[in-house]
Formats: C-alpha cells, structure tokens, sequence
C-alpha cells in the first residue's frame, strides 16, 4: 500500500453523526490537497481486522481497539503507532459508585456484591475499573458479581447508552455499585440521572488515556505525515473546523501518546478479554 | 485570582462561578478554585478536560484552572450584527448579511453561521424610519373582535339591504385575504435584522386576519351563507399576490389599494344600515390607515434615495392595468350593493341618492389616490393619469 495516492482512514460508526464528522474532515483535506477517504464499520473488531488485511491505513482507534491492535502486531513482528489524539482524548478516569445510604465505605466491602458495568468491551465503564478492583483484591466474577449492560456490543463502550443503564440499577437497587467515565458522572448529575446526593463516589482511577489514530508499519508515509500536519493545524477558530471539532469533541488535536494505556494493558491481560480475538486475526493475517 | 464554589456542586450551577472569574482573570492567569460538594474535584476536572483548561491539583485542596484558548477562538471573527437602536448611525445595515441570520439586532454573531436564505436584505428594498412607531401604534391599538363591535345589537334590515351588505363583506373577505397573504409572503422573504419592518408586516397580517374575522361574521349575522365571488375581481387581487417586488407590492397594495379602500371603509361607516357594519367598518379603517402610512413612509425614503424608481411604479401601474384590461374589474354585485346601501331603501328618489352617494365614493377614492401619488413626488398631471388606471376592484 506504500504507492498509494489515497489515504484511508477507517471510523467506527457509533453514532450517525460520524458520516458528518468525517465527511466534514474530507472537505477540509481536499482544499489542503491530501488525497483522503475513510471507510465506517459497525464494530472495532472489523476495523482493526481491515486494518491488518490491510483496508485502511489509519484506524480511528477505541483503546481497546489501540491494545488489540498492538498486541496483534506484535504477534505479527509488526509495529502499531499511535500518530495523534484529542486534547480530550488524555487523563480520563473512571468512578465506582455507590448509593449515598450504603454500608459500602471501601473498596474491599464490595466483596459479594454486584457491580454494574457498561459493555463488556468499554474500556472506561468496564475493562479498567474492574482490572482496578482485582488489583485491589476484589476479582470479577470471583469475589464480586457483575452486572453488564452490554447495550451496543463492538463499540467498545462509545455509546453511553450502557453507563446510563447501569447507574439506573445502581439507583434501583439492582446492584451495589456501578463504574462510570468521569466525564459521565458530570453529564448524568446535570441531566438528573443521578439525583443530587443519591449517590457517592467509592473509588477513583488513576487517569489513563483513550481514543487515538493508528498506524501500521508499511502505511503511506508522506500521506501519513500530512494528515498529521493538518490535523495539529486545526484551529477551534476556524469557524469551517470548530463545528466538526465540537462533534468530535474536542478543541485541539495532539500527538499521540501511549503512556496512558496502561492500567488497560493490564486490564485486559488479567481479564483474558482479547486473547481470542487477537489470537484469531494474527492467524489469519499472519 | 480565586473562587470558593462553597458547597455548591460543580453539577448545580458551580461551573458558571468558575467561567464567570476564568472572564475577568487577565489573559492566560490561573485561577485557583476551592469548594466544599463531594464530587467538585472530579466534575472540575471533567469540565476543564471537555473546555481545553489545564487543571492542576494544588496544596490544601485547591486546584489551578489555567484557561485554554478554545473560548477566546471561539469567538474570533464574531462580529456585532448592527444596532438594537435605529436611530444610531450604522445600527441598521445597508445590506444584511446572510450570515447573520436570526440573530437579534445588535447581538455579536459568531463566525460560522448558517446562512439564511433571506430573499430582502438590502435596507433601500424594505425600510422605513416610522416602522418602529408605526408598529408600536399598531401594537397599541389591537381590538379585541369579541367586545369592540356590538355582535347582539338588535336591528332588521329588510332583506335586499341584508343582501347587499352581505355582499359587501364577502367582497371585504377577499381582498383583506390579499392583503394578508401579501405582507406575509414578504415577511417570510425579509431578513430579520429589519426587525421593526418584519413587526410591522407581522402585525399588518395579524390586523388582515382579524378583519377577515369580524367581515365573515357580520355576514353571518343573519344569513347562513356569503354572497358572490367574481373572477374579475380575483384576478385583480391576483396581480397583487403575484407581485415579487417589495417597493412594488407596498406601492400597488398599501398605497393605491388599501388607500381606496381606506375610503371605501369610510363610506361604509357613514352609510352603514346598522351598528355592527357600521363599527366593523370604523375599526378596520383604523388599521388600514397604518397600512397605507407605512407604505408611503417607505416609499418616500426609497424614492428620496433613487428617484428614478418613481418610474418603475408608474410603470408598474400601466402594467397592470394592461394585465386587467380584458376583465370585469368590480364585481356589478358589488357596485349594486354599495348603491343599495348607501340609499337606505328602494325609493327612487332614494336610489338617485345613493347612486350619487357611489359616484362619490368613487371621486372621493380617486382623489385620495391622487394625493397620495403627489405625495410620492408625481406631477398632478400624472397622478391623475395613474389613478385612473388603477384597477376598478378599489383593492
């Protein structure tokens, strides 16, 4: 793929308001001359499937996408780079949450009881706080039950839908606990979700990072280092940009890092949640 | 710079303190935030994460806002969209940009908005200095159709005069109906920023629906149905409705034929054959005379600007006169029924009187065509010429 004109950036579809986002981007590349298209999928596991069988060359990447990516090609004698992210993009953290009432006043009183959790695959609702609660003695499954709310599987927890659910169980009284984005908890308070002093944080998470774009050893080098000069050029003054940055969610681009992926890397190495999956496409893309 | 947040939630309205001191902190100064709410630590470093701020966790539980550039960029390139005051110099645009969209007059509009696809935007094309006083008139004299006419008044008219009464309103109905819909049509049309032109035409339609009210009412009264509606007079009105120019349509619907009609109204209060037609009569020559104000008003500071415009409306006048050269103009039953009014009774003495009566409602109608024509600049020779070119339907 190294002599191709085109770059191409993979998305996942996880809200129709992707297609304005990156069509929107498109229209900014083409009056900057880079020769750009983008491909959406419905889940992050065909994305970084196309990835590797080499569909796109930059993949719009979830942290666990970022992860299974990595750890593919390694298996692989490859190498996976993440070239930006958003400024909103570094030091997320997720809360356990407990209702205000609740005997609950440590981390190990949740020994026994059930903890809601967004989708199985979502990094900050479910992968990295329960990897914090074994790293602090309480294995999932074993010493505590969960509770998933699995509303959108293969959008590794960008759709918010299973966060909301699981505070409402939470508030039902169906489960003990629940774990959320930060960002999360601020919206739920604002909206209502969570009702002023109906519940307290138990526990918080150190800050990690999420989403980034990643490249693969062999992609288009000039096209590569053009989307990234063009991306760290957006300004938020740009009144063109500003409403697609807004979408998007941020309000600068920024180099990407891969310092803050590790409470996930851990996450998911003690929860065993991407052996398969990562086993399968390096087999078959091997 | 420094704000205790107290213990209100960053969740309860907290994050509008932090904003308000991030305003008045100088240009890239932190500031340092203290509270006492459980999760205000969190949601400001949520807040801060989502506003591009950096957020710094200091000694003794404070935390350090150091403000990003997104707000600033945000409101670069905004710019004030005129004056909410008129009468400033440069509050009201010479040509609105369609950017500025709905945004209010004198607002500051950020760069980037849609576009709107506002047909007049060009000051000379619609404005008038008296829309302001024009409308706050308006406003203040809007009548209430159920209590200003006196609906259970007892009176019997023999049944031709009913007849023609009802008539008459029905020929009211439809030409109050063109004059609604034309105002309306432009007002869509209008871009916003000539916010007391854009009142004005809204409450210019509002008064056309309120006088298609009580018109249908009194000719329900005592009937239960209206009377005639001739293909003439449609296609009078037509022409008007059919009118794409502002200047224009103000000029032949407001100017020539609400100022007939203004007369006409008269006529019908002062030879009224009961009180409601007599007070649904006064009440909408009340309002039409605001019609027609507004209409010169505009017309005159147009023409003070480019006098040749004043031959686009002579023109237009010939123009349409052409158009309705092969049709009726007033319907005969109306004619026939303003005389049967204006007699008072079937007395050939009495309908002498009442023909007269409508000769010189026509005579008066000119002449107020006419002077509202000289006072448009056209010489008596020419004003005299074009009202008598003006449609025989009055509207």
């Amino acid at each position: 793929m190294s002599g191709t004109k085109t770059l191409i950036l993979g998305a996942v579809a996880y809200d129709p308001k992707v297609v304005t986002i990156w069509d929107g981007f498109q229209r900014h590349f083409a009056l900057h001359h880079l020769p750009f298209d983008y491909v959406l999928y419905s889940n992050y596991e065909s994305q970084v499937e196309a990835h590797f069988r080499g569909h796109l060359h930059v993949a719009w990447n979830s942290p666990l996408a970022w992860i299974q990516s990595q750890r593919i090609a390694a298996a692989l004698g490859r190498k996976a780079e993440a070239v930006a992210m958003r400024d909103s993009d570094r030091d997320l953290t997720s809360v356990i949450l407990v209702r205000a009432d609740s005997g609950i006043h440590e981390v190990a009183d949740l020994r026994g009881k059930r903890i809601a959790v967004g989708a199985q695959d979502s990094p900050q609702a479910t992968l990295i706080p329960l990897g914090r609660l074994a790293s602090l003695g309480i294995e999932p499954n074993t010493d505590c039950e969960v509770l998933p709310f699995d509303l959108v599987p293969g959008k590794h927890g960008d759709h918010i839908g299973g966060e909301r659910v699981a505070v409402r169980a939470l508030l039902r009284g169906d489960a003990e606990a629940a774990c959320i984005l930060d960002a999360n908890h601020l919206l739920f308070s604002q909206e209502g979700t969570l009702p002023s002093g109906a519940t307290r944080i138990l526990d918080r998470t150190p800050p990690y990072d999420h989403c980034n774009f990643t490249v693969l050893d062999g992609a288009p080098q000039a096209l590569v280092a053009e989307f990234q000069r063009l991306l760290f050029a957006m300004s938020y003054a740009d009144p063109l940009l500003r409403p697609l940055l807004d979408l998007e969610g941020l309000k600068q681009w920024l180099p990407g890092r891969t310092s803050g992926y590790a409470q996930l890397e851990a996450a998911v190495t003690r929860l065993g949640a991407i052996d398969a999956f990562v086993e399968q496409v390096a087999a078959q893309c091997g | 710079m420094r704000v205790d947040l107290g213990d209100l939630g960053f969740d309860e309205g907290g994050h509008l303190l932090v904003k308000r001191a991030l305003r008045a902190a100088a240009p890239g100064e932190a500031v340092e935030v203290t509270g006492g709410a459980p999760e205000m630590a969190l949601h400001l470093e949520v807040w801060c994460r989502a506003e591009g701020h950096r957020c710094a966790r200091g000694r003794e539980g404070v935390l350090i806002v150091s403000p990003g550039a997104a707000e600033a960029a945000r409101w670069k390139g905004a710019e004030p969209a005129g004056h909410a005051d008129p009468r400033r110099p440069g509050a009201v645009a010479e040509r609105a940009p369609l950017r500025w969209g709905l945004a209010a007059r004198g607002a500051t509009v950020e760069a980037g908005s849609p576009e709107f696809d506002f047909r007049l935007t060009g000051k000379a094309e619609v404005w008038a200095d008296t829309a302001a006083a024009l409308y706050a008139q308006a406003a203040a004299a809007q009548w209430n159709p159920a209590t200003a006419i006196p609906w259970d008044a007892a009176f019997d008219l023999p049944a031709e005069v009913e007849d023609a009464v009802v008539q008459i309103m029905t020929y009211l109905v439809e030409n109050e109906t063109a004059a609604l819909i034309v105002p309306s049509r432009f007002l869509a049309q209008l871009h916003p920023h000539f916010r007391e032109v854009m009142q004005l035409l809204a409450v210019q339609a509002a008064d056309e629906a309120r006088h298609v009210e009580v018109f249908t009412r009194r000719a329900l009264l005592k009937r239960d149905r209206l009377g005639l509606s001739t293909a003439g007079g449609q296609a009078s009105l037509k022409t008007l409705v059919d009118e794409p120019e502002f200047a224009i349509a103000a000029f032949l619907l407001s100017v020539l034929g609400e100022g007939s009609f203004l007369v006409l109204l008269w006529f019908l209060e002062r030879h009224a054959p009961d009180p409601v037609t007599e007070a649904v009569a006064r009440l909408a020559a009340q309002d039409e005379a605001r019609h027609v104000a507004f209409g010169l008003a505009h017309l005159r500071r147009r023409l003070e600007e480019d006098p040749g415009f004043r031959s686009r409306l002579s023109l237009a006048v010939r123009q349409r006169h052409e158009a309705l050269r092969h049709t009726a103009g007033l319907n005969r039953e109306v004619f026939d029924a303003l005389l049967v009014v204006a007699a008072g009774g079937w007395d050939p003495g009495q309908l002498r009187l009442g023909h007269r009566r409508v000769m010189g409602l026509l005579a008066d109608m000119d002449a107020a065509r006419r002077n509202h024509l000289r006072r448009l600049g056209f010489a008596d020779e020419e004003a005299a010429e074009l009202s008598g070119l003006h449609t025989r339907n009055f509207m």
